[in-house]
């Protein structure tokens, strides 16, 4: 080949080097505000409005066709501690241990704009399909749980009981939406504390509400930014972080990921490249120990 | 010119009695409307309905004969029924039925009375709906009991016999109330206990019962000549389908954990739950917790703070002492929420114990197995030659 | 260059006492991952929906990995810096990379909720090729496979001897064949764990905003790579002085003393990165912060910098004592440093908590130990450790 191993071993070297020091040294790429999906649907909760009836969960579960959790109460009545395998949306009650006011707040999936679980789904089953929804294809999922590991708001929940388990997240009733309805928890919830409609519509009324209410509401919409911003959105008097709505930057999750594979990978030719080059190292070496008399034995 | 009351004002229909007494049509509709109250669902008359149509529909109807007949009683239940919160309503009432036999209000008395029973009787034979209040004695062959010489349990079954129905109204005509109680000197029972002929028995209980239940019953019985669905011990499931505790406005505190401890203290004042005052709520059937007597909000025993008797239920009324709580049977739907964090998941210790072992035994026999090498050629080290003790 | 003997087959008897423990062992095991098939992971595992991976990756897979880097670490020793007086440590390394790479996949297999689908890995339109696992997967399916086809010419070799006519035919024709085309396999086996061991660290950067500082690092991959390097070695050294004892042997302290030099800048690379890129991202304060997380951390470079101060003169390398020690501090730092990243680092909040159950616990110990007594078996069946049958029978 030509090629002197010493060089050969200096260039890989060299490369290697200048790829970390290029992924250390370079300022991160500008977390590029994530657009939405042009047709791209959302939720807007409203903590201020819910009165914590919890319609939505049982309107839920009929809607998807899921048994409640019965569990706690032996069977009689719904109540699950969060959202598992049989419970996609959930009101949970905060209570503030000071001055003894409350605050509800519903979790269910925030269908990211660029979502972590998307990103880590080895054949896509969860992938953000139509109007920015993210679904879930049993068909293509193995159970490895990686999308557990990657979601930062922890929804996807497996169905640690079942012998053939599959992944539970709410998807935003596409089911209904196809057939020009809107997800359950929306049309039943008596005081409109979460509405349906499309994400900028939703963003604008979150805005509007802020400014008109400045009072009621802590002045930021969650979600908005928060890894990257996500179509869900909520308002509220209290600090999302006491809501249990975690402290997130806008980078969204997947960025880290992306850049090991842009920046090292680039596609498939970087490991070709290797490839060649390693298979011209290897059978010059292979030929040096022939030379010296030694039979080829791998 | 003359008010109508519905299609037409036939003569003997309750609509013409109304405009020959000159009822105003905005009583009778508001009577209507608290009949729908009283049974929302469960009685085809007033199911779904709007107060115009039932009176629509009651107007049309044939004014009832009722026979009225006392027994072992306080007559409670016909004041309830006639003590109005206004006295136009007791007029109307009274105008929609045609009430041909009642001790209390008729005007006549002695043997005008037993000739006006036998009338009414023969007038209205097969036709008049009987209402019976107050438990009938059967001891001694019921000679506790004597109206005109005659047994009540003969009076009974001779009326009872010409009747269409028979409404047993208050606790004491549905079971024998407190007549009956411990030691029930007069073998005192309910009008089912007589009457076995398969003549259709209503149980209205209650101490007094509510009379509009009573009204629904009688005129659904005028308008189409059915009696509303009964439960098990006869009652009309419209009013007796449910436990006073799981319609009671004081429910949440219940849930909450809210209680009056004792009369006059702060929880009683704020109006808590009575539940440990012995409130029989949780096991008594009754409608009283969503009507009220005397067409006025709160004017029933919890509302105005003292704890529900039980007198519906022959099992709890006179028998449970008035303070003693009683079991619920029912579990209450949780007014819990999920908390924002649940803990999840927990350190066995068995599995830490083997943990410990494997990972012990591991590093262990690592060393173990290192010091077993031998030392190196050139270090002073203690190399005894080891021994071949197989692979670690 | 000392001349090494030809590989062949250990002479002795297999089932000794403590192989017969190490079966019962791997009997447990296999039947306990029965269980888990027949009652779900929710009854069999200790896993939650916080801790949705627990000690089958962590430990089975990420780690178990890494300890069967030695065919790996050795080939690019051999093959690719041409250090050709190792090559007598190469073929026993395969074998237990093999071993160790199929263990992983077949924890892999049964850690999954849904193998049945595993099929449709393969398919190459449903690929989601901004998933990091799917590079991690795909790698390691091949690379197993590329570790048994380097194995094949021991198996050939010894059906060279069957007294079966036409398998000696078969070893034969394929024998020459399988030895011209090994080296572009063997760079494949170069390749592949470069990007699977290094992506094996990227998996837990997806997440990130739940990952501990003091781990969360666009230096993962690197530091996933480096480190699975020298346990490859740390592997080499410590299954070398464990066979000759087999053998009844004194370890080749020639080879594995060199090893021990090798190892030298490799863990240099790993804590150098690891603390430059802690000071880089102001985490250091962390470092000492005395927490549950810093202690772990520092435990780590406990084992690493006590490994690297007994690797640190000639005749420590040269003591066999020393060396194995030296390796098992590495192989215990390599193994911590995993079982952080992937368990303690990663905080999915505090009211999750996860501590093996008895069934995952039992079943990694069976697994190992199925794959030691495999591994037993091969090299007494066929030619794989380079040495004189033992003298005497190791008991």
């Amino acid at each position: 080949m030509g090629i002197s191993r010493r060089a050969a071993l200096k260039a890989m070297a060299a490369a290697t080097a200048g790829t970390v020091a290029t992924a250390v040294g370079t300022p991160k790429a500008k977390a590029a505000v994530v657009a939405a999906p042009p047709d791209a649907v959302g939720m807007l909760y409203d903590s201020t409005k819910c009165i914590g009836c919890k319609s939505c969960m049982v309107a839920c579960n009929e809607a998807n066709d899921l048994p409640p959790d019965t569990a706690l109460s032996g069977g009689l009545w719904q109540m699950p501690l969060d959202l598992n395998e049989r419970t996609k949306n959930i009101i949970k009650l905060y209570q503030d241990p000071n001055d003894g006011s409350h605050a509800f707040v519903k979790r269910q999936c925030m269908h990211c704009l660029d979502p972590a679980c998307a990103s880590a789904c080895l054949l896509g089953a969860m992938k953000k399909r139509e109007h920015g929804i993210i679904t879930y294809d049993p068909d293509l999922c193995i159970g490895c749980r990686y999308c557990q590991m990657a979601c930062p708001f922890n929804v996807p929940k497996f169905e640690w009981s079942k012998v053939m388990p599959k992944m539970v997240k709410c998807e935003l009733c596409n089911h209904r939406i196809a057939k020009g309805k809107i997800p359950a928890c929306c049309e039943v919830c008596p005081t409109g504390a979460v509405i349906f409609g499309e994400y900028t519509d939703l963003l604008a009324e979150a805005h509007r509400r802020i400014d008109k209410h400045p009072d009621r509401y802590v002045p930021k919409v969650y979600g908005e930014t928060e890894v990257g911003g996500t179509q869900v959105l909520y308002l509220a008097h209290t600090d999302f972080a006491k809501l249990g709505l975690p402290t997130y930057g806008s980078d969204p999750v997947p960025t880290a990921v992306r850049e090991v594979f842009q920046e090292i990978y680039q596609g498939i030719v970087p490991p070709i490249a290797l490839y060649a080059l390693l298979a011209a190292v290897m059978i010059r070496s292979r030929r040096q120990l022939t030379g010296e008399g030694e039979e080829e034995k791998p | 010119m003359p008010v109508k009351f519905g299609s037409d004002n036939a003569p003997g229909t309750i609509g013409e009695h109304l405009v020959r007494c000159g009822v105003s049509r905005r009583h009778f509709l508001e009577f209507c409307a608290s009949l729908v109250v009283t049974a929302p669902f469960g009685l085809a008359l007033t199911r779904k309905a709007r107060a115009a149509d039932v009176a629509r529909e009651i107007a049309k109807a044939r004014r009832p004969s009722v026979i009225w007949l006392n027994f072992q009683d306080c007559t409670g239940c016909t004041e309830t029924l006639l003590r109005t919160s206004t006295p136009d309503l007791a007029e109307l009432i009274l105008n929609l039925i045609s009430l041909d036999y009642h001790e209390t209000v008729m005007a006549a008395a002695g043997h005008d009375a037993e000739r006006a029973l036998q009338a009414a009787m023969s007038e209205n034979a097969g036709k008049y709906v009987l209402v019976v209040e107050g438990a009938i004695p059967r001891k001694d062959k019921g000679i506790y009991l004597k109206i005109a010489g005659r047994p009540g349990i003969e009076i009974l079954q001779d009326v009872g016999a010409q009747a269409a129905a028979i409404i047993a109204i208050g606790s004491c005509a549905s079971w024998g109330g407190i007549p009956s109680a411990d030691p029930n000197p007069t073998d005192a029972v309910g009008v089912d206990s007589i009457i076995k002929d398969g003549k259709p028995v209503v149980n209205i209980p209650g101490c007094p019962a509510n009379p509009y239940n009573l009204l629904a019953t009688v005129l659904q019985y005028a308008v189409a000549g059915t009696l509303p669905e009964l439960d098990a011990l006869k009652r009309p499931k419209f009013a007796y389908d449910r436990f006073i505790h799981d319609h009671c406005p004081r429910r949440p505190h219940f849930d909450a954990g809210e209680f009056a401890r004792s009369f006059g203290d702060e929880g009683h004042r704020k109006g808590w739950c009575l539940y440990h005052l012995g409130c029989k709520g949780p096991v008594t059937h009754a409608p009283c917790s969503t009507r009220h007597f005397n067409e006025m909000i709160d004017c029933w025993p919890i509302g105005i703070g003292a704890p529900c008797y039980g007198c519906t239920e022959q099992t709890v009324a006179f028998r449970v002492p008035m303070f003693q709580t009683v079991q619920i049977h029912q579990a209450t739907p949780p007014d819990t929420y999920a908390p924002i964090f649940t803990p999840e998941g927990h350190v066995s210790a068995v599995a830490a114990g083997v943990a410990g072992l494997i990972g012990g035994a591991l590093i262990g026999g690592g060393y173990v197995a290192s010091r077993k090498l031998g030392s190196g050629t050139s270090s002073g080290d203690d190399t005894k030659p080891e021994p071949d003790a197989g692979k670690e | 260059m000392t001349a090494y003997a030809q590989p062949a087959a250990v002479q002795g008897a297999i089932f000794t006492r403590p192989v017969r423990a190490l079966t019962a062992l791997a009997v447990i095991g296999i039947g306990l991952v029965v269980w888990r098939f027949v009652v779900g992971l929710g009854q069999s595992t200790a896993l939650n929906d916080g801790y949705p991976w627990g000690l089958w990756i962590a430990f089975d897979v990420v780690t178990g990995t890494s300890l069967a880097c030695g065919g790996y670490a050795l080939v690019l020793l051999v093959y690719v810096m041409n250090r050709g007086q190792y090559h007598p440590l190469v073929r026993a390394a395969t074998v237990t990379s093999a071993f160790g790479y199929s263990i992983a996949g077949f924890s892999v297999v049964i850690d999954i909720g849904r193998p049945w689908l595993a099929w449709k890995l393969p398919l190459f339109w449903h690929w989601n090729l901004r998933s990091v696992l799917l590079e991690v997967a795909l790698c390691i399916l091949t690379y197993t496979i590329v570790l048994w086809i380097e194995l094949a010419p021991a198996f050939l070799e010894r059906a060279q001897a069957s007294t079966i006519p036409w398998i000696r035919q078969l070893a034969k024709t394929w024998l020459p064949v399988l030895r011209r085309m090994l080296v572009w396999v063997a760079a494949l086996g170069v390749l592949l764990p470069t990007m699977h061991q290094s992506g094996l660290g990227t998996l837990l950067l997806l997440s990130g905003p739940r990952l501990h500082p003091l781990w969360n690092t666009i230096m993962l991959p690197l530091l996933f790579l480096t480190s699975c390097i020298a346990m490859g070695f740390g592997v080499v050294v410590l299954e070398s002085a464990l066979s000759s004892r087999l053998l009844g042997r004194r370890p080749e302290m020639e080879m594995l003393a060199g090893l021990g030099a090798v190892i030298r800048p490799v863990l240099h690379l790993y804590l150098g990165v690891r603390l430059v890129d802690l000071i880089v991202r102001k985490q250091i304060n962390q470092l000492f912060a005395f927490d549950s997380y810093s202690v772990m951390s520092l435990i780590e470079f406990a084992l690493f910098f006590g490994a690297l101060a007994l690797l640190r003169e000639e005749r420590q390398r040269r003591d066999p004592r020393t060396l194995f020690r030296a390796a098992m501090l590495m192989l215990l730092g390599g193994a911590l440093y995993r079982f952080d990243v992937f368990l303690i680092a990663f905080q999915p909040g505090p009211q999750w908590t996860y501590f093996p159950s008895v069934t995952e616990i039992l079943v990694s110990t069976g697994l190992v130990a199925a794959e030691v007594v495999g591994y037993i078996v091969l090299i007494m069946r066929f030619p794989i450790l380079a040495g004189a049958p033992a003298a005497a029978p190791a008991s």
